[in-house]
């Protein structure tokens, strides 16, 4: 939000006069960890898409591509990660308990603010 | 033709729920509300009762809806879309507006449809109004501090039910409300998660589907009432369904159905452990109570099997 209005600037009623406004409302602000792109290619399966909390999975659908993570809004929750078969898959080929930042994995899930 | 459910051919439709909601990093509700509204194609109008979905949606300027919605109390979301759905289909018969197929739907938390709204839903159902209530049951009172509520598990950690020298957590079963929203014999009754999207899907087109009340009861697990992290919010969920201690199931004209049935039913503690809201059961001496939750899962689990007519005797 950049200003607060005063009351002449209020719809009468106080009324919101737009539905989904509420993606000016940045909540990407909230987060801890940040999703990115590992060294395991996405499969385009759309999972993370399903399940995000935040509709916070770009997709680029008539091309059906997973296009990225709308960082504005996400709120770091890592579920993207969690639900993911190619990160699956790659927990499953290594044998061991990975690290939610391994760079391995296809979503990786990354401290904020840490530099690489 | 209604969109198959596929996620990249839902994906080709507008999302109905914006991001920039308020609702915690992790929680199940968006999830479970983005997959409703992708399953239908129709227009939707969405009833709210007073919970974590309701408040942290419509921050004031801001919603996140993007189809017509409203909120009046937290007792009558069932009653307000009933006065909606009545007056369409009065505006409708007298030729004010031309009939889009309009389907209605109210969201509740499990203290909106458990306890408090329990009375208006049970009336709306009785009286036969075409809509859908979906309870996004969290099995707490999550917006207000972690309350317990009539969903509540045994043994569950809460604000007013705080494990301690005095007691071990809730005291009592949760009650099992979908079987008693099947007592009333509407056309459409289920249990869902937002694991198992496709069977929650399915169930989704059906409830809008069916002609009549119907009433899907969804688990939304709450990571901050739950006490787990953000990210395994869907793994124990698939655990709930994996013990039996959330079946999925439907009822469809009275006849009852399974809609999954685990490869192999886990022991309820394997659900229990990962979330901190029961730790205390696993000191000597309360773990009576984890056997005590374990019998009664079986039970309710045996007669589901019965009802289902998976197995001849309850």
């Amino acid at each position: 939000m950049t200003q607060l209005k005063g009351w002449r600037d209020i719809p009468i009623g106080g009324v919101i006069l737009e539905g989904g406004n509420a993606v000016e409302y940045r909540t990407g602000g909230w987060r801890a960890f940040r999703p990115v792109f590992g060294q395991a290619p996405c499969i385009h399966c759309f999972q993370c898409w399903l399940f995000c909390p935040d509709s916070s999975i770009l997709v680029d659908a008539e091309n059906e591509k997973m296009a990225g993570f709308d960082l504005d809004h996400c709120k770091g929750c890592g579920i993207c990660a969690s639900v993911c078969p190619v990160n699956a898959k790659v927990i499953r080929q290594a044998g061991e308990k990975l690290n939610r930042d391994d760079p391995r994995l296809c979503i990786r899930m990354v401290e904020e603010g840490k530099m690489e | 033709m209604a969109t198959k459910l596929i996620p990249k051919e839902l994906a080709k439709k507008p999302d109905r729920l914006s991001p920039g909601h308020r609702l915690c990093a992790g929680c199940a509700a968006p999830i479970v509300v983005r997959q409703i509204l992708a399953a239908i194609d129709d227009p939707v109008v969405v009833a709210n009762a007073t919970g974590c979905l309701e408040v942290a949606t419509t921050v004031y300027p801001y919603t996140a809806w993007r189809v017509p919605w409203v909120h009046s109390a937290f007792e009558n979301a069932a009653s307000t879309i009933a006065g909606i759905e009545s007056a369409y289909r009065s505006m409708v018969r007298r030729g004010k507006i031309p009939d889009r197929n309009v389907k209605f739907l109210a969201f509740g938390g499990d203290g909106g449809t458990y306890d408090i709204g329990f009375q208006a839903l049970s009336g709306a159902l009785e009286r036969g109004h075409q809509f859908v209530y979906i309870c996004y049951n969290n099995e707490a009172y999550m917006n207000t501090g972690i309350q317990r509520s009539g969903a509540t598990p045994l043994g569950a950690h809460t604000t007013t039910s705080p494990a301690g020298s005095v007691i071990p957590g809730k005291q009592q079963m949760r009650k099992d409300l979908t079987a008693i929203i099947a007592a009333h014999d509407i056309p459409y009754v289920a249990q869902a998660a937002p694991t198992q999207w496709k069977d929650l899907m399915e169930k989704v087109r059906k409830a809008v589907n069916c002609g009549g009340p119907a009433f899907i009861n969804v688990l939304s697990s709450c990571n901050r009432g739950w006490r787990h992290e953000t990210y395994e919010t869907l793994e124990i969920t698939q655990l709930a369904v994996d013990t039996c201690y959330w079946p999925l199931y439907e009822v469809e004209n009275g006849v009852w159905r399974l809609t999954y049935k685990p490869k192999e039913k886990l022991p309820v503690e394997e659900w229990l452990r990962r979330q901190g809201r029961f730790r205390h059961l696993f000191r000597p001496e309360n773990r009576h109570l984890i056997d005590e939750l374990q019998a009664e899962v079986d039970r309710r689990w045996e007669r589901l099997l019965f009802l289902c007519g998976e197995t001849f005797s309850a």
